[in-house]
C-alpha cells in the first residue's frame, strides 16, 4: 500500500519531468500543444488522486500532508487550464512571428520542468530540497520571461534574475541558519533539515539563532512572494513574458513562495521563545497592499495594471496568514485560492485582448464590450471578481479577513480597509475606459479559447455562492495546523 | 597546537571577506575577474581546511569544486566573453570607491554584530564561519547594488554565492546535497547569464544595464 502512495506521490512529479525531455524534442505546433495540455491534465489527475486518498507516511525528501495537498491540487489545476489557454496563445504568437518554433519548443520543455519544480518545492520534506526547486522554478520563469528577446523582455527577465538570485540567496542562508540551529538538538546530517523532524524538535532550538533565520527566509522568500519593497521585478516579469507565464507567475509561483514562508512560520510558532514571526508579516502585507493599491493608478501596460493587483493581493493574503488564528488563516487560504483562479482567469482574459488589440498599452485599448463583447464582458467579470465586489468568492475571503482583523485588532484593519477601497477605484477608474466607451484603437480578430476563463469564473462564483461543507471542513482543519 | 584549527579557519574565512573589499573597489573588468579567481581560490582553500579539521571528505569535493570551476573555468570563460564583447574599459560604478567602502565596513560590522550575537550555542569555528560568510554575502550584495555593467553584477552574485557555499561548509555535517545544489546553481547561473550576455550582445550592443533602463515601459 506504501509503495502504490509513493508511485502516486512520484507520479505528480514525473508526469511534468517526462514531459519536459520529450517536449524538448519533438517538432510541430500542433502535437505539441497536445502533448503539454496532455501532462498537464494527468498531473492534475494524479494530484487529484493524492487529495482523496491516505496520506504516505513522510520521507526524507518528500512530504504529503493536509496542509500542501491544497496548494498541490490547486497548482496542478491552474497549470492544466493555463496550458489549454496556453495552446491557443502561442498558436497566435506563431503566426504572428513573435515567437519561432524552435522557442516554442524551449518554451514547452519550460513550461512542463517549471510544473514539476513547483510540485517539488510544495512536496519537499526537506528544507535543502524546497530552496532548490524553488531556485530552478525561478530559472525557468528567467528564461521564459525573456523568450520574446525585445529590448523591455530581455531587461525584464534580467532584473527578475538579479533580484530573484539575491532573495533565493537570502533565502539559503536562513535555510543553512535553520540547519545550525538544529544540529545541536537532532545532531548532524540529513534529519537536521528534514521539516518534520524539525517542527517535532523546534521548542528546543536556539530562539535567537531561529529569529534571525526566519528574518532571512521571509526577506528571501518574500521576494518571491513579490512583498513590497521586493517587488520591483514582478511587473517587468509580467508585462514583458508570454500571458501564459503571467497567469502561471501571479497564480501559482507566488502561492509556492509563500508556502514556504508558511512552512517556516509554522517552525517559529512552535517554539514558544522565539519572536513571533506575524507581526512581521503584517507589516510587510500591509505595506505591500497599500503601495501597491497606489501604484495601480498610474498604470499605462495593461499586464503591468494586474501586476500590481497580483502584489496588492499576495499583501492581504501574507496580512492574513501573519493575523493568524483559525479564523484569519482560513480567510487567507480561501482567499490565496481565489486569487489564484481569478487572477490567472483575468491574465487569460488579458492575453487575448493585448493579440485583439495588437498593444498592451490601456491608452490604446477601449470599448472592447462593443468590439469583442465575449472577450470584453469576461474581463469585465474578472475585474469584478478581483476588486472583491459580491457575490464572487473573493468578496467572501476578503470580507473574512477584513471582519477578523476587527474583530480583534481594530487599528490595523483601518489601513486595511483603506488599502482595499484605494485599490477598488483603481481598477475601476481603468475597466472603464478599457471596457466601455467608444472603442479605440486598431482591432483584429481572435481566436479565443473561453472554456479555462469561464472555467476559472464559475469556480469563483460557485465558492462565492456556496461553500461546500467538506470544503469549509478541509480548510478549517488546515487553518489549525498552520497555528 | 589546540587552536591551529580555528586559528586557520578564522585566517581563510577572513581573508574571504578581505578578498571581497578589493572586488569591491576593482574598476576594470579584467582585474576583477582576476580578484573573483582569487576569491575562489581562498574559498577552496577554507572548505578544504574545513574538510580536514571535520573529517568530512565529501567536503573536498566542494573545494576541488571551487578550485577548478571557479577559480578557473568560469574566470577563463567570461574573459573570454569580455573579449568577444570588447568591453574590457572602465565600470560604471553608481556611487564612489570612498562611500562604497565605507558601506562595506558597516555592513561587515553588521554581520559580526548580529551573527556573533546569536550563535552563542553554536561552536567558536561555525560561530566565525557565519559571521565571515554574512559579510562576504553582504558585500556581494553591495557590489550588485553599485555597479551597472552586467558581467561585474554577475561576478558580484558569484561571489555572494561563494559567501552561502563558505556558510554551509561551515555548518558541520551539513548534508552534501547542499553543496552540489550550490554548485549546481552556480552552473546553471552561468549558462543563464552566458545567453543572456550574448542576447544582450546580439541586440544592444551594449552590456551596461543603464542602457537597458531606457528601454523600461513605463520612463515616457
Amino acid at each position: 500500500m506504501t509503495g502504490f502512495a509513493l508511485a502516486r506521490v512520484e507520479l505528480v512529479l514525473l508526469i511534468p519531468l517526462a514531459a519536459a525531455a520529450l517536449l524538448a524534442l519533438l517538432p510541430g505546433y500542433r502535437l505539441t500543444a497536445r502533448l503539454n495540455v496532455a501532462a498537464t491534465l494527468l498531473t492534475f489527475l494524479a494530484a487529484l488522486a493524492l487529495l482523496f486518498t491516505r496520506h504516505p507516511a513522510p520521507g526524507p525528501y518528500l512530504l504529503v500532508d493536509d496542509l500542501n495537498v491544497v496548494f498541490i491540487a490547486l497548482n496542478t489545476f491552474v497549470g492544466f487550464t493555463t496550458s489549454v489557454f496556453s495552446a491557443s496563445y502561442v498558436g497566435h504568437e506563431l503566426e504572428t512571428g513573435r515567437l519561432t518554433p524552435t522557442y516554442l519548443r524551449f518554451y514547452h520543455a519550460m513550461y512542463q520542468l517549471l510544473m514539476c519544480a513547483m510540485n517539488v518545492a510544495l512536496m519537499a520534506n526537506n528544507i535543502g530540497l524546497m530552496w532548490v526547486a524553488i531556485e530552478t522554478a525561478t530559472l525557468t520563469t528567467v528564461l521564459m520571461v525573456g523568450i520574446y528577446r525585445t529590448h523591455e523582455a530581455l531587461e525584464a527577465a534580467w532584473k527578475y534574475f538579479i533580484l530573484g538570485s539575491v532573495g533565493i540567496a537570502l533565502a539559503l542562508f536562513g535555510t543553512i541558519l535553520v540547519y545550525v540551529a538544529a544540529q545541536p538538538v537532532i545532531g548532524e546530517g540529513l534529519d537536521a533539515m528534514v521539516w518534520t523532524k524539525l517542527v517535532a524538535h523546534a521548542a528546543k532550538f536556539d530562539p535567537a539563532l531561529l529569529n534571525v533565520a526566519f528574518i532571512f527566509l521571509l526577506l528571501g522568500y518574500g521576494t518571491k512572494v513579490g512583498l513590497a519593497p521586493l517587488h520591483a521585478w514582478l511587473p517587468d516579469a509580467h508585462a514583458e513574458g508570454p500571458t501564459p507565464i503571467s497567469a502561471v507567475l501571479s497564480g501559482l509561483l507566488l502561492n509556492v513562495a509563500l508556502y514556504a514562508v508558511l512552512r517556516f512560520k509554522i517552525l517559529m510558532t512552535a517554539n514558544a521563545a522565539a519572536v513571533a514571526p506575524g507581526p512581521l508579516m503584517v507589516t510587510m502585507g500591509l505595506v505591500s497592499l497599500i503601495f501597491a493599491a497606489f501604484m495601480l493608478y498610474r498604470r499605462r501596460d495593461i499586464k503591468r495594471l494586474f501586476a500590481y493587483s497580483s502584489i496588492e493581493h499576495m499583501g492581504i493574503i501574507t496580512f492574513a496568514f501573519g493575523m493568524g488564528g483559525p479564523l484569519a488563516n482560513f480567510a487567507g487560504l480561501l482567499h490565496m485560492t481565489m486569487h489564484s483562479l481569478t487572477k490567472s482567469g483575468i491574465f487569460f482574459a488579458v492575453g487575448h485582448v493585448a493579440q485583439a488589440k495588437g498593444t498592451q498599452r490601456i491608452a490604446d485599448i477601449g470599448g472592447l464590450t462593443e468590439t469583442h463583447p465575449w472577450l470584453g464582458w469576461s474581463l469585465v467579470a474578472g475585474v469584478v471578481a478581483i476588486a472583491g465586489l459580491p457575490p464572487l468568492g473573493i468578496f467572501m475571503s476578503e470580507f473574512l479577513v477584513v471582519s477578523s482583523t476587527f474583530a480583534r485588532a481594530p487599528l490595523l484593519a483601518i489601513p486595511l480597509v483603506f488599502g482595499l477601497l484605494v485599490a477598488f477605484g483603481a481598477l475601476f477608474l481603468r475597466l472603464n475606459g478599457i471596457a466601455f466607451g467608444e472603442p479605440r484603437g486598431e482591432t483584429h480578430p481572435v481566436k479565443a479559447s473561453y472554456g479555462p476563463l469561464f472555467a476559472h469564473l464559475a469556480l469563483v462564483l460557485a465558492a462565492g455562492l456556496y461553500l461546500p461543507p467538506q470544503l469549509v471542513a478541509w480548510f478549517q482543519h488546515v487553518s489549525q495546523l498552520l497555528g | 597546537m589546540p587552536n591551529l584549527a580555528f586559528d586557520t579557519s578564522h585566517l581563510l574565512a577572513g581573508g574571504l571577506v578581505l578578498v571581497s573589499f578589493v572586488l569591491l573597489y576593482q574598476d576594470r573588468l579584467y582585474s576583477m575577474l582576476n580578484v573573483y579567481a582569487l576569491h575562489a581560490l581562498v574559498l577552496a582553500l577554507a572548505v578544504a581546511w574545513q574538510a580536514n579539521i571535520q573529517n568530512a571528505p565529501h567536503l573536498y569535493v566542494t573545494a576541488g569544486l571551487a578550485l577548478g570551476f571557479k577559480a578557473i573555468i568560469i574566470p577563463v570563460a567570461l574573459r573570454r566573453i569580455v573579449e568577444r564583447l570588447g568591453i574590457h574599459r572602465e565600470i560604471e560604478t553608481v556611487v564612489g570607491i570612498g562611500p562604497t567602502m565605507l558601506a562595506g565596513m558597516a555592513l561587515v560590522a553588521l554581520s559580526m554584530v548580529v551573527m556573533l550575537r546569536v550563535t552563542t550555542e553554536a561552536t567558536p569555528i561555525a560561530r566565525e564561519d557565519l559571521a565571515f560568510a554574512l559579510a562576504v554575502v553582504l558585500l556581494g550584495l553591495l557590489i550588485m547594488v553599485t555597479r551597472r555593467n552586467a558581467v561585474s553584477q554577475v561576478v558580484g552574485f558569484m561571489s555572494l554565492e561563494n559567501g552561502l557555499v563558505l556558510a554551509a561548509t561551515g555548518a558541520k555535517g551539513m548534508p552534501l546535497v547542499v553543496e552540489i545544489s550550490v554548485a549546481f546553481s552556480i552552473l546553471i547561473a552561468f549558462i543563464v547569464i552566458g545567453i543572456f550576455l550574448f542576447r544582450i550582445r546580439e541586440r544592444f550592443d551594449t552590456v551596461d544595464v543603464a542602457a537597458l533602463d531606457q528601454f523600461r515601459g513605463e520612463r515616457r
